[in-house]
């Protein structure tokens, strides 16, 4: 794809590729290592596939010592491991490198232990979100972070991704649901943080795992919180005559202090093929269409609902309607779930991203988007998790028309430009990796990712895990580390002293 | 006798940790010190005032969002959020009366400390809510991370770590936090004479309800009178009542009980927030241990088969707060081996500066954490010049 500098390959590596398979092979016997390029081209490219790229070879282990014999072998060796999961990151993130090996963890799929009494399951990585669920529902649990790719993306890769959903509002993301981590470092050794008990001791490392899109070490086992699923949901339709009158109606609902289950706005383009796609009942007169799901015990729901629609009349809505059952509910969010391949539908590709930003600055965001849509000459639909600013726009193009990826990657860029500009960040939940990883500029300085860089030194001094994803420039650790301050060179500050 | 740099700005905090950093003096840090007693005792020949780098410089209710300078009193944010109906959702602890300090602290303190009160277990902690941070490291350079917006995965979340660390990685200048709406109103209820393990199983329950519990004690025999197991429902009216019937009505097997009204139930978490039934002039140890909840009896009992103590459970049994004797340095080993039982881990909250001096205040993180940090401590602080040795000997 469009100019997408990579770490220089090594040629080494490249070169000895037979030794390295027969190396894998004797650590992951049997069917483990694929190293024929047909059979690996399932994995040359991630959710953002407009990037592509067949691994070095592809290790499929099953069992955390081979993970850690894995990493130490290619630590020795000198060789750069890209982890994956069920490859459904947006950014990148598990993009193939060619001198790399594909470490697989897609054989971790098991849910280990669910534990109700401490209201937390014990699961490896490789289990689907939607899994994690699946295994606690029967006793009226969940798990609480839900990206849209909940059926298919695994628990591992929403702790590299630190991914969010429709819940987050209220819920938080994966970082603020996961109480422990069991993670190999690159040189093989094998680390637990946290467990069953809140916050880490010492240094919060798992906060710093969570998010670090598989830069700093694989993670193996993951223990998350559970909840008690709310006794009742309802959610609640509004048309807007505007996107400003939609804004305004989630801002006066947050001074209300309510704080919703869910909050999702869409945009007419959005709304209509929708619509089209799963007859959701979307009212198609509105220029702006707004779900607010509320949830808890049913006198509260009830209570919440009146009020958001009060608040939803004072702000021009057009049309209100309340989900009467849970088929009604379900239809509602329809819809909105199904708005990336229902924009799929309308045309040939599109390129969705995702930047937040802070939610009153959502007129002058949407007024300047239309701007560069015309001069881009590219259509743009939007969906928006409104309560907490996190912007989808989907840029519409065909890939089949020479150019117009490449006008439709700077139009993503100037709209992720544009949500810094305004106070917002680059990406809200679907990670740097190699997409935005360039960009990263805007929203930082040097200094900034230097800091960030050192982070990744004190886990993986050599680079070898996932280079080329997050900073734009790869500076070598020891060249980080230096110190240029002399000693009696700095004079004494001019400050107050006591 | 220390000398105390007082910067009254960003530049001035620059210039004053840049100059330690070239003449490698290390610095005491500090905003109205009312946790220094917390940590390893350290004595050095400069410390840093960060006293006057105060001031809210964003507030917008609608966006749940709060920036201050870093020693920003709480008390002053705490009355500006209540203007707004709202607050810090992790319900941070005021250990005025515990330590004997004379306020609350700053939100710097806050953040460094990263202790949060009895709506942990359903807001989540400081690190949960803080959002982006500026600063200088210790390499003598100003740099930030994060942002105003709740949603954000751009680059390493280095607030996190951040949260918790003790002044020992970075000095932050300027912080912006999440704030949420406050409840409407509160109800307690309240079962009598429960042992720790009835307790702690009934909480479970209480937890594993859809009743949406916020709060969740155990408050053993002797601490308040009668052993008391205490279950805070938070929200609107309505909504409140009913829960608390509902909670009534599963828990009406468990024994006598009784509901605290809103004055009643707000004073009574205040003291369980503050562990203020430890804050009677007393000068004993007191230990913060987090395990997993169902194994606080089991925890607690073991050391009190050893010591003389004290204790109550918060976050469902989660949290246990401890108060021992001085001898054997507030029962160290005993509460040592007893946390080692679980995957959870001791801090010494309150003892005299000699019992500091002689044991590990934080729990010694295993070897493979231990180079971790110590790593990430070499990276922001390469020379060792922010609170060196407050949190681990060699860092």
């Amino acid at each position: 794809m469009s100019n997408l500098k990579m770490p220089e390959v090594d040629q080494t590596t490249l070169s000895r590729r037979k030794q390295i398979a027969g190396e894998l092979r004797r650590i992951v016997p049997g069917e483990g290592v694929i190293d024929e390029t047909e059979e690996m081209r399932a994995y040359e490219s991630d959710g953002l596939t407009a990037y592509k790229q067949i691994p070095l070879l592809v290790v499929l282990p099953e069992t955390v010592a081979q993970i850690s014999e894995v990493l130490k072998y290619a630590h020795d060796n000198g060789i750069k491991v890209v982890p994956r999961g069920a490859g459904t990151s947006l950014s990148g993130g598990a993009l193939p490198l060619a001198d790399g090996i594909l470490l697989g963890l897609g054989k971790f799929n098991k849910v280990l232990e669910v534990d109700y009494q401490n209201r937390c399951a014990v699961v490896q990585p490789g289990v689907t979100n939607l899994a994690i669920t699946q295994a606690v529902q029967h006793e009226g649990f969940y798990y609480a972070p839900d990206p849209s790719s909940q059926i298919a993306c695994t628990i591992g890769g929403n702790i590299a991704e630190n991914s969010g959903g429709v819940h987050c509002l209220k819920y938080g993301l994966t970082t603020n649901n996961v109480l422990g981590l069991e993670i190999v470092l690159i040189t093989g050794e094998i680390i637990r943080i946290g467990g069953k008990h809140l916050d880490s001791e010492g240094y919060d490392l798992l906060g710093l795992l969570v998010g670090s899109e598989g830069l700093l070490g694989v993670v193996t086992e993951v223990t998350v919180r559970i909840l008690k699923s709310p006794e009742t949901a309802r959610a609640v339709l509004v048309g807007f005559p505007s996107s400003e009158d939609a804004g305004q109606c989630v801002a006066d609902v947050i001074s209300a202090g309510i704080i919703a289950g869910g909050m999702e706005m869409m945009d007419e383009l959005a709304i209509h093929a929708a619509e089209e796609f799963v007859q959701a009942g979307y009212p198609l007169d509105v220029e702006a269409l707004l779900i607010v799901e509320l949830d808890g015990p049913e006198a509260e729901v009830d209570h919440l609902i009146d009020r958001v629609s009060e608040i939803a009349k004072k702000n021009k809505s057009v049309s209100i309607r309340v989900s009467t059952s849970e088929a009604e509910r379900a239809n509602f969010w329809a819809g909105r779930k199904a708005a990336f391949p229902a924009v799929g539908r309308i045309s040939p590709d599109y390129y969705c991203m995702d930047g937040t930003i802070p939610r009153h600055q959502l007129p002058k965001v949407l007024a300047r988007m239309n701007e560069l849509s015309k001069t881009y000459d590219l259509r743009v639909a939007n969906v928006f998790h409104a309560g907490d600013g996190n912007l989808h726009p989907l840029i519409l193009y065909d890939a089949n028309v020479p150019g117009e990826l490449e006008k439709a990657e700077e139009f993503g860029a100037d709209i992720l430009t544009l949500c810094v500009e305004v106070g917002g960040v680059l990406t809200g939940e679907h990670g740097v990796g190699v997409e935005k990883r360039d960009l990263m500029p805007a929203m930082f300085t040097e200094t900034d990712l230097n800091h960030q860089q050192r982070v990744k030194c004190a886990f993986d001094p050599d680079g070898l895990l996932n280079p080329g994803k997050v900073f734009p420039e790869l500076h070598r650790c020891a060249e980080l580390g230096r110190m240029h301050i002399n000693k009696g060179q700095v004079p004494f500050p001019d400050i107050p002293r006591f | 006798m220390s000398s105390t740099l007082k910067p009254e700005d960003a530049t001035q905090l620059f210039d004053a940790v840049k100059w330690a950093v070239s003449e490698e003096k290390p610095l005491d840090i500090h905003g109205l010190g009312t946790k220094r007693t917390i940590g390893r005792p350290s004595q050095h020949e400069f410390s840093l005032d960060l006293s006057g780098l105060t001031g809210v410089t964003l507030y917008e209710p609608e966006e749940l969002v709060l920036s201050a300078r870093a020693a920003t009193p709480r008390a002053e944010v705490e009355k500006l959020l209540q203007d707004k109906n709202q607050e810090f959702a992790f319900e941070p602890p005021n250990f005025a009366g515990l330590l004997g300090a004379d306020s609350g602290g700053t939100l710097g303190g806050m953040i460094a400390s990263n202790l949060a009160g009895p709506r942990r277990i359903k807001a989540g902690a400081v690190r949960d809510h803080f959002l982006g941070f500026s600063g200088v490291s210790g390499r003598g350079e100003t740099f930030k991370s994060g942002g105003r917006v709740v949603k954000n995965v751009t680059g390493y979340d280095l607030p996190k770590v951040i949260a918790g660390s003790w002044g020992t990685l970075a000095v932050v200048s300027d912080v912006t936090l999440k704030v949420l709406p406050a409840a409407e109103t509160e109800l307690t209820f309240a079962l009598e004479g429960l042992s720790d393990e009835q307790a702690v199983a009934a909480m479970s329950e209480a937890l594993q309800s859809s009743c949406e519990v916020s709060g969740v004690a155990h408050l053993p025999e002797g601490v308040i009178g009668a052993a008391a197991t205490v279950l805070r429902i938070e929200g609107i009216g309505p909504s409140v009542e009913y829960r608390l019937d509902k909670l009534a009505g599963m828990l009406k097997e468990a024994g006598p009980s009784e509901k605290l009204a809103e004055e009643s139930s707000k004073e009574l978490w205040r003291c369980v927030r503050d562990v203020s039934f430890f804050a009677d002039g007393s000068k004993r140890p007191v230990w913060r241990l987090s395990v997993p909840p169902m194994d606080g009896p089991k925890v607690a009992q073991a050391i009190a088969a050893k010591c003389d103590c004290r204790w109550f459970y918060d976050w469902a049994g989660g949290l246990i707060w401890c108060e021992v004797p001085e001898a054997d340095n507030g029962c160290e080993e005993t509460v040592r081996a007893a946390v080692a039982q679980t995957t959870g881990h001791a801090t010494l909250i309150r003892a005299s500066q000699a019992i500091r001096a002689a044991v590990d205040v934080f729990q010694p993180p295993a070897p493979g954490l231990a180079v971790l940090s110590q790593n990430l401590k070499s990276a922001f602080d390469p020379k060792g010049i922010l609170n060196p040795g407050r949190m681990y000997a060699e860092a």
